[in-house]
Formats: structure tokens, sequence, C-alpha cells
């Protein structure tokens, strides 16, 4: 089968310094995947090479089985880090969402019949249609994220690439994002993204690839979770406890609490609670 | 009515308050992706590059709008490259770009002393200087902006709202950026005759920031800026005939008031919307 996404023997360094080495990586079809390593990895600098805003110093890549050589990826919707957008920039979810539309934008400046029904009808999928109107400030966390998700399904993508999507949001509204995610994937879309949160990564991502730099393991996380694989990853003492179906990984206690850290902390006080 | 009309009987009247209304809505129009972008210091910088350009020009006896022109444009490309492929930041690359440019220009005025005088409106502006012929410039200008801004518009949008984003999903941001620049020194070497070199800057930023505090939305933000710099070119002009003070000032001033006005009101709201908050709870 062709894999969808295609990395041979990629590498990338900015000046002297090497960011990535020697990654080779293949993203097939109706694949989700999770890109997880410390910062500095490398794995922002990965999503750009596949979507073709930065350059590989040496190998391929290659999307459908063609060579990008410097073009943007066609048929891929991004949705950045949220902490990315200006959210005081004037412009409506609507707008928003149909820059998504820009490649097949028409000449005229303002949104025909079309893009307004695909708008409706991205918004609908995602369980948000009457917020069209509004300004992106006026959105809840996984409001947002799902705006800047319409953003990049409303292009109908082969592949859909997420950096950090559970960042910056709560832990209830990133569980609700992971399986808005999940649902999408069994309706046929390809997805990869960063996380920095290895627990939900396990929990709902059937692929994880490990990357230090270079691709240290890749595969379902049940397999490739191991203390050894992800002591090279992170470069520390991870420790992973299983049980049953489920998998936890910590950071392995160093022989302290925080009374160890500091030993006469200034204690709170509840109010209306004698001591 | 009279006294609004009254001074239309000059021809050099009529030719000057045609091309201010013009400039006045370009600048505004113009300012709206200036502001958005957090790049207010280009209009600044990039008139006093096209000054410049000008002096170059007379010393090389080029055509004006030529040589300026084309200065112009070359020195927004260079700061928008020098960005793009450094680590010097807009602000930095604008400073030095741009001050560079305008010092050649003072450079060769000391020079070639005898021609002093004449820089004097480029400067500062000088509403009788302005002869059929920059009328018909300013409207050449206005409809290349318009015609530009009406096809780019939802790349202009993308790129302004992140750039880096617009490129992934395909608008081709590094074209639209050269169009940007090139309809942004048009409109500088535009305006120059009527607001001056250093009061163009006011003309670009303050009725785009007016237009800004007053809606949450990209279009009417576009048609309220626009408007705010149209409508103070023309009642500048007309001020600036009774008051006998410099057209570009009053222009300036006067859109100086209007923000004023704007953001003591907006302020007033929401102080009233906070007690209303209050009154409520």
């Amino acid at each position: 089968m062709q894999p969808l996404v295609e990395l041979n023997q990629v590498s990338l360094s900015y000046g002297a310094e090497p960011i990535l080495s020697n990654i080779s990586l293949h993203l097939h079809p109706g694949q989700f995947a999770a890109l997880v390593g410390p910062n500095g990895a490398g794995k922002t600098s990965l999503l750009k090479l596949i979507l073709g805003s930065l350059q590989p110093s040496q190998g391929e890549i290659c999307i459908h089985g063609k060579a990008l050589n410097g073009r943007p990826a066609p048929r891929i919707g991004y949705v950045p880090q949220l902490e990315t957008v200006d959210w005081n920039f004037p412009v409506t979810v609507e707008q928003v969402v149909l820059m998504g539309r820009v490649r097949r934008a028409g000449l005229l400046p303002w949104p025909s019949d079309a893009d307004r029904q695909k708008v409706r009808a991205v918004l609908d999928r995602l369980g948000i249609p009457d917020l069209a109107r509004r300004h992106i400030r006026d959105l809840s966390g996984g409001q947002q994220q799902r705006v800047f998700l319409a953003r990049a399904l409303i292009a109908e993508p082969d592949l859909l690439v997420l950096d950090e999507p559970t960042t910056g949001v709560d832990m209830h509204t990133a569980e609700g994002v992971l399986h808005l995610l999940a649902e999408l994937n069994r309706q046929g879309v390809t997805i990869l993204m960063t996380t920095h949160d290895l627990n939900t990564a396990a929990a709902h991502l059937p692929w994880v690839i490990c990357l230090n730099h270079q691709v240290i393991a890749q595969g379902p996380p049940e397999e490739i979770f191991t203390e050894d694989i992800l002591n090279r990853t992170y470069e520390g003492d991870m420790l992973v406890i299983r049980q049953g179906d489920m998998l936890f990984v910590h950071q392995k206690p160093h022989g302290h609490s925080h009374r160890d850290v500091i030993p006469q902390p200034v204690p709170g006080e509840i109010p209306g609670r004698t001591l | 009515m009279d006294v609004i009309l009254q001074p239309f009987q000059f021809e050099f009247f009529r030719n000057g308050t045609i091309a201010a209304i013009l400039v006045g809505g370009l600048c505004g129009l113009l300012g709206v992706y200036i502001v958005l972008r957090g790049m207010s210091y280009i209009g600044h910088g990039l008139s006093h590059a096209i000054f410049g350009g000008a002096v170059v020009a007379f010393v090389m006896t080029w055509n004006f709008y030529v040589g300026a022109g084309l200065w112009g444009f070359l020195a927004a490309v260079l700061i928008n490259q020098t960005t793009r492929r450094t680590k010097i930041g807009a602000d930095a690359a604008i400073g030095v770009v741009t001050t560079a440019s305008f010092a050649i220009g003072v450079a060769l005025i000391s020079r070639y002393r005898r021609f002093t005088r004449s820089f004097d409106a480029a400067l500062f502006g000088n509403i009788l200087g302005v002869s059929l012929q920059d009328v018909l410039v300013v409207t050449g200008v206005t409809l290349m902006v318009l015609a530009i801004v009406f096809f780019l518009y939802k790349q202009l949008l993308f790129t302004t709202f992140d750039a880096e984003v617009a490129q992934i999903y395909g608008v081709k941001t590094e074209w639209v950026d050269t169009f940007f620049s090139l309809i942004l020194a048009a409109a500088l070497i535009a305006s120059m005759q009527i607001l001056g070199v250093t009061l163009i800057a006011a003309a670009l930023v303050i009725p785009a920031i007016s237009a800004r505090l007053l809606t949450d939305s990209f279009n009417r933000m576009i048609l309220l800026s626009t408007l705010i710099g149209a409508l103070t070119g023309f009642l500048g002009m007309v001020l600036s005939y009774y008051v006998d003070i410099a057209s570009g000032a009053t222009i300036v001033l006067l859109q100086a008031s209007v923000v004023g006005l704007v953001l003591t009101v907006t302020s007033l709201q929401q102080r009233a919307a906070r007690r209303l908050i209050h009154t409520h709870l």
C-alpha cells in the first residue's frame, strides 16, 4: 500500500545544530498517530517539514508518492497551537473557517453561497452550529479548538495535522477534543498530532512515534511505552504502571515529597476554620 | 453650505480636495492591514525612504513618480526580505533601511544646497502644489489599490491574520506581501504632496485604530477606516482654508481628535455597560 506521507532519511539542521537526523517514517491513509518527545526534540519541525513550510537539509519527503520540493503540501489541513493565534484580531468564526477554502476561493471578496453552506456543514459536523457569527475571542477553549479544526476540515483534507491540540485546555476539554479526533478518524480522516501528554496519548491513540532528534521507537502505545524507550526519549527516569488495559506514565519519584523541597512552607488559611 | 462651498471656486483647492479625499481613504484602507499586522511604523519609515528616492530622482533628472516609486517599493521589499530571512525583526529592519534611505536624500540635499527649498513640500505637504497631473496620479493609484485589495481580499485577510499558516494553506504569501509593498509605496508617493513625509504615518494609523475601537468585524473595520480617512481628508481641507493652517497638519489633527472622541465614547460606553451589570446583579 502506498503511504500517504513518506519520509526517507530526512535530516534538518539550523546552521551547525542538527534538529532532526535520519528520520524515516511512513503514515498510511486512515492512521491516527501521535508524535511525542521532550521540548526541543524537533516535533514541531517535523510537522513543518511534512507541511512543506520547512525544507529538509537532506532526504526526501513524499505526499501521495510525490516529492514536495519546497511547495506547500496539497490537501493537508493544519491546526496550529491555540496560543499562536491572535485572539484580538477582528474576525468571526465564519471568516476563520472560510480561510480553509482559500485555495478554491473565487475572485470576489465575499463568500459564495456554496462557501456558506460548507461552513454550516462543517460547524454542524463539529457540534458548534450556532457560532458562525461570533468573534473568535468570545469562545471557550474547546470551541476555539473546534473552530480551527473546522478551518482545516472544510477543505476536505487527506491528512489532518495538529500541533499540541491538548495543550492549554483543561483535562475535560482535552478529552473532548481527542474523542472528536477519534470520531473523525473513524470517518476516514488520517491524523498526525503532537502532544506532551503521554497518558492521554496512551489512552486514545492507536499509534505513537517517540521522537528525540531521531525516531526512538514507534508502534501501539501498549507495546512501545516501556521504561527503556521512554527513558531514551525523555532522557530521564520514567515510570510505567500497567493496570489491566490501562497504562500510566509518570516521572519516577525521586524519593522525596514536597516536604523535602520546601521544609518550612507558609501554610494557607481556610477562612472560617479554626486551627 | 456657502461656507463649505466658498473655497471651491479656486481650481487649486478643488484639485487639493479631491486628492485629499482619495489619499485619506487610501491611507485609511491600507492602514487596516498595517495596524493589524503590528507594523504601524512602516508608513513612517517608508515615506522617509521615498523622500530619499525623490531626491535621487531629482538629482538624476528621472521622473519623480518613477524614481520615488521604484525606490519606495525596493525599500519595502528589502525590509520584507530582511525580516523573512534573518533574525532581524520588522521594527529594526524598518529603522535601518528607511533611515539610511532618508539619509541619502538629506546627504544629496546638503551637497547640492541650491534646491533645498523645493523639498519643503515633500516634507510637510503643500496643497497649493497639487496639479491636475497629481490628481490624475492619485486617482490612478486609488483605482489600482482598490482593484488589488478587491481581488486579493481573502488572501490579504489570511496573510494578515497568520502569514505562516496562510502559506501552509496554499496562499502565496510572498506574492501577497510583495503586492502589498507595491500598493503601499504607490499610496505613500501619492500622499506625499498632500500630507508630507512627516505626517503620513498618522493618516495610515489613526483611521484604522479608530475603526478598530468601533467594531470587531474585519469588513466593517475596512469600510469605517476608509470612510474616516476620506471624510477627515475632506473636512481637513475645508478647515485648513479657514484657519489658515497647512493642509497635512489640519487633516492629521482632525484625525487625532476623531480617535480621541472615539476613545472617550467607547470608554464611557464600557463604563455604562459595567454599571448596568452592577445594577442587575
